[in-house]
């Protein structure tokens, strides 16, 4: 058993391969997470419009991609669009899916972090003088973040071990490395590598949320 | 031909949607199945875990955490991939089905067992203390007077968390599950058109929006922010 | 002899919420340097009306003019407008994730363009005529309610508003904290800030008040000066809401 999971030579044999992937996708994370967050700050900025002409159609934007499984949209984008001559490459596709996908996530966090603040916040705002987006920004937005914290690290994280779906359209990221490794090897050892090395990158942050919620429900 | 009708001749091809139809309706069945069988096993598995921490029992609590942890942190293609492909060389070969079963159905057995946990916590000392001075046993307390209250402040965190492992159904696709992404994808590659992607993408909102949509009134009418 | 023209013209303002017609008709005119007390009992529409006179609300029909300023109309930038606006909340609205300097400089620096420096100094300014100087880089969370309303009014002031509408300035504040803020109001009295109060503090009204203005179901009862509305009120509405009050 040693000998398939955990053999040493071809560890050392697939490390490099392995850190390459990792580095990517650190990269990689570094990019979708603030793609997926300005879509979200986007969204919930235009979700304190009441008005129903706007109000419908995001509700209705945030819910569609809600309802989508992250790897039916890349799929889509990767496989779909090159038919109607629409050949974006896998980083492209990579990036637009998460910019919806978890835009719209983000989007409903932020939008309750909104919700949270009160109402006498943007008065108060608009009293000297702010317009209703320097209000939402200056006053609300750092008010909200604070608020709903938990719930945006969660989300990164989420949005952080998503990344690994890009190794479905062959972006070199940790996963698609340990199954390169894995192919050349014959053994599956590349593949527990890259699961330790996944789980000493996010266990940190999984402990850290872990403590915030149990205090954020302690306190309900 | 116009681009309209380009498009259209593409993306909505109804003769090859006619032809993969069937195929569609089979992968959608296959996903409701798949989903039923995580839901199910993940819930109650995550409930047991939650409960047996509430025993105190020192190491079997650390434990836990730690397989919680270890199956919070891991991203779930990273778990169907091991066990699809790891587990063969020790001379188990569980089908790519089974593998997303048992991989989703761990992570969401992790992320509830979180909630239930925090929800049982979550119950004032007050309410054990209470009820264990009118005699009532750990197992009666538990389950009359905490479990109660903690089951209904987890029910939104619960319910959003269950809809987003659930949709990672489509993960199975990877490893030759034929449910609805694994059925588009293989039908694409055999008609040269994408429609039957269309056709798939459309199974999984008839599927989900509902689902996303009730998760929506629940959040509302327990009134409550994660 | 020639009226100036009033700083605050408000007429014929109507509001309604919904089905409910909670101003019916109010004119207020505010001369330059009045200080005008507004009373009247819960629900009658006294914060509307004063959320009116910036535009919070907006009123269903009417007009308001504020020093010159058509406030109803569209070409108006009513964020300029507003600057000269002072308002002041019953329950302070200060920002809890910036500390008091900060919460008084904001609207210098995004509205009124001012750089960090100079608004810093206006900041330290404002502050120290609330008699904060020391508090400036103290949070809301760590002060006390008459310093968190005294932050409020700096914010207010640090604008060089020509008016200033206090809604209920010191009804969320413990009775020992009171005075602090109400010696802050009588001192911006002192320098001849036009004033609009929402308020039921008598004894203030009293002491610095020209005219107190009597509301009851969205319409002014009467006005006149303190000792008249107070002393021999007209109307049995004004008589029976002024000994509720002054019975507790
Ligand atoms: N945003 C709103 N939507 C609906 N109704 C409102 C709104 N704001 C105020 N009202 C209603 O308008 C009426 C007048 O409210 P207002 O706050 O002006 O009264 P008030 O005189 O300031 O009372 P109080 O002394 O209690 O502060 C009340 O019946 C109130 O319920
Ligand atoms: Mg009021």
């Amino acid at each position: 058993m040693i000998e398939s999971f955990l053999n040493v030579g071809i560890m050392v044999q697939a490390w490099p391969i392995i850190l390459a992937g990792l580095g990517n996708t650190i990269l990689l994370s570094l990019m979708v997470v603030p793609l997926g967050l300005g879509g979200g700050i986007m969204l919930a900025l235009l979700s304190t419009v009441k008005h129903p002409w706007v109000r419908y159609p995001l509700m209705a934007w945030v819910d569609f991609f809600r309802a989508f499984p992250p790897l039916v949209l890349l799929i889509f984008l990767y496989a779909g669009l090159p038919f109607a001559g629409l050949e974006l490459g896998g980083f492209a596709c990579v990036g637009i899916a998460f910019f919806l996908n978890t835009g719209s996530y983000y989007g409903e966090v932020l939008r309750a972090g909104i919700d949270s603040v009160p109402a006498g916040q943007i008065e108060a705002a608009r009293s000297t003088g702010l317009s209703r987006l320097q209000a939402l920004v200056w006053v609300v937005l750092p008010q909200a973040v604070r608020n709903v914290l938990p719930d945006l690290l969660s989300n990164t994280l989420e949005v952080i071990k998503l990344t690994s779906l890009a190794s479905v359209v062959a972006l070199p990221e940790l996963l698609f490395q340990a199954r390169q490794a894995q192919s050349l090897t014959y053994n599956p050892t590349p593949i527990v590598a890259a699961a330790v090395v996944y789980f000493l990158l996010l266990w940190p942050l999984v402990r850290l949320l872990s403590t915030l919620e149990n205090r954020a429900m302690a306190s309900r | 031909m116009s681009n309209w009708d380009r498009f259209v001749e593409t993306f909505f091809n109804a003769r090859v949607m006619a032809r993969y139809w069937p195929d569609i309706v089979e992968g959608l069945w296959l996903t409701i199945g798949l989903a039923a069988l995580i839901v199910v096993t993940g819930l109650i598995a995550g409930l047991v875990l939650a409960l047996v921490r509430a025993l105190g029992v020192r190491v079997l609590n650390w434990a836990i955490i730690f397989v919680v942890d270890v199956f919070r942190a891991l991203p779930p293609l990273v778990i169907i991939v091991l066990i699809y492909f790891g587990l063969p060389s020790i001379d188990i070969a569980p089908s790519g089905f089974v593998s997303t079963w048992i991989s989703l159905g761990l992570v969401l057995m992790a992320f509830s067992e979180e909630i239930f946990w925090a929800g049982i916590t979550a119950v004032p000392r007050g309410q054990w203390e209470a009820a264990r001075s009118t005699g009532l046993g750990f197992g009666e307390t538990l389950a009359y007077v905490v479990l109660p209250q903690a089951l209904r402040i987890t029910i939104p965190p619960l319910t959003n968390r269950t809809i987003a492992i659930t949709k990672g159904t489509a993960l199975g696709s990877v490893v030759a599950v034929t449910e609805i992404l694994g059925q588009a994808s293989s039908a694409v590659s055999n008609s040269y058109n994408p429609s039957p992607l269309t056709l798939g993408a459309a199974a999984y909102l008839l599927l989900f929006l509902p689902v996303v949509v009730f998760g929506r009134w629940v959040e509302s009418k327990f009134a409550w922010r994660r | 002899m020639i009226e100036p023209r009033p700083i605050v013209e408000a007429r014929g303002i109507h509001k309604h919420f919904a089905a409910l017609h909670v101003l019916k008709g109010v004119d207020l005119l505010v001369a330059e340097r009045e200080l005008v007390f507004v009373i009247g009992p819960s629900g009658s529409g006294k914060s509307t009306l004063l959320r009116c006179l910036n535009r919070l609300e907006e009123p269903s029909s009417g007009s308001v003019v504020v020093d010159g300023i058509d406030l109803l109309d569209r070409r108006t930038d009513l964020n300029h407008a507003r600057q000269r606006i002072g308002m002041v909340f019953q329950s302070f609205n200060l920002y809890p994730h910036m500390t008091a300097l900060g919460n008084v400089t904001l609207a210098l620096r995004k509205v009124a363009g001012k750089s960090r420096a100079e608004a810093d100094e206006i900041g330290h300014a404002a502050l120290a005529r609330v008699g904060l100087a020391d508090r400036a880089d103290h949070r809301p969370g760590q002060l006390s309610g008459g310093q968190q309303q005294r932050v409020a009014i700096a914010r207010s002031i640090a604008l060089e508003p020509r008016v200033m509408l206090f809604d209920e300035p010191t009804s969320a504040l413990d009775p020992e904290l009171v005075g602090s803020v109400l010696g802050v109001m009588r001192s911006l009295r002192e320098s001849g800030m036009t004033m609009v109060v929402v308020s039921h503090e008598m004894g203030f009204a009293r002491a610095a008040a020209d005219r107190v203005v009597f509301m009851d179901h969205g319409l002014i009862v009467e006005q006149g000066a303190p000792a008249e509305i107070f002393e021999s009120p007209a109307h049995e509405r004004t008589r029976a809401f002024i000994g509720q009050i002054q019975r507790h």
